[in-house]
């Protein structure tokens, strides 16, 4: 897999399931179902919107609380979980 | 990830000394942004700062119309409002309620939602001592997510390692 000098996959379309553990294991995660939820959460939005979510999208409208994504990724959620799921590094500031 | 460069910073404690919306926010968003970067985060608030932290007053906090020359309307690339118009009642509510708009867009919470936010995050919320007593305020004053009321001593000794930056 190709990946840029932060991790993240630079030909998204190389990315499946187990593409995502590998990236997941470069940080030390093991993925759950809890955790597929949130990445598949990710994905669909960015289909839809072309940005990643950050925060209070994943609270509103995803239904994932602050606390379970810190718990699940922990000291980074929405970087670490976009990156197991072959998307940019998010851009927004909040 | 970029966690491995050994001059990243690790800890931060963010001081909001201002009651405005424009002196609240940047220290709300940079203690996320610091938690979602995986760096600590102590919040402190403190004088009219503490409005952010107060129950009751925490989501009536608004922009400063008079004597904030940087002001401009309709947008940012508007005219600049004079201060005689500023001063007008429901300016400051006016202004306030177009910024939350754009705010909304962005999907910046309110400051109540905020803070809890970054509380469910792991950051730390703190009030300071001095102004609590000079305010007359009681514990119970404040939203569930302050941690604890603090001396300048015990911030200083949770702030050891940490960047401190005053907003």
């Amino acid at each position: 897999m190709d990946v840029d000098a932060e991790g993240y996959l630079t030909r998204p379309e190389q990315w499946n399931r187990a593409i995502a553990e590998a990236l997941a294991q470069e940080l030390n995660l093991q993925l759950t179902d809890a955790h597929w939820k949130v990445i598949e959460f990710l994905q669909r939005d960015y289909r839809e919107r072309g940005t990643v979510p950050g925060m209070r999208r994943l609270n509103k409208v995803g239904g994932f609380a602050t606390k379970d994504l810190y718990a699940l990724f922990p000291d980074g959620p929405i970087k670490k979980a976009a990156l197991i799921a072959g998307l940019p590094k998010p851009a927004s500031c909040v | 990830m970029s966690t491995n460069n050994p001059d990243r910073i690790r800890k931060v404690s963010i001081i909001v000394s201002r009651g405005s919306l424009d002196g609240v926010y940047p220290g709300l968003i940079m203690a996320n942004g610091a938690r979602m970067e995986g760096i600590e985060a102590n919040l402190f608030f403190t004088f009219f700062g503490l409005y952010a932290v107060m129950k009751g007053y925490q989501d009536k906090i608004r922009i400063a119309t008079v004597g904030n020359p940087a002001m401009r309307v309709p947008d940012a690339k508007g005219f600049p409002l004079p201060t005689l118009l500023g001063a007008l009642p429901g300016m400051s509510a006016f202004a306030t309620h177009m910024m939350r708009k754009e705010m909304e867009k962005l999907d910046i919470p309110p400051v109540s939602e905020f803070l809890e936010m970054i509380h469910d995050a792991g950051g730390r919320i703190y009030a300071c001592k001095a102004t609590v007593d000079m305010f007359h305020l009681k514990p119970e004053d404040f939203v569930p997510h302050v941690d604890k009321v603090l001396t300048v001593g015990e911030f200083y000794e949770l702030s050891a390692g940490a960047q401190i930056i005053f907003t």
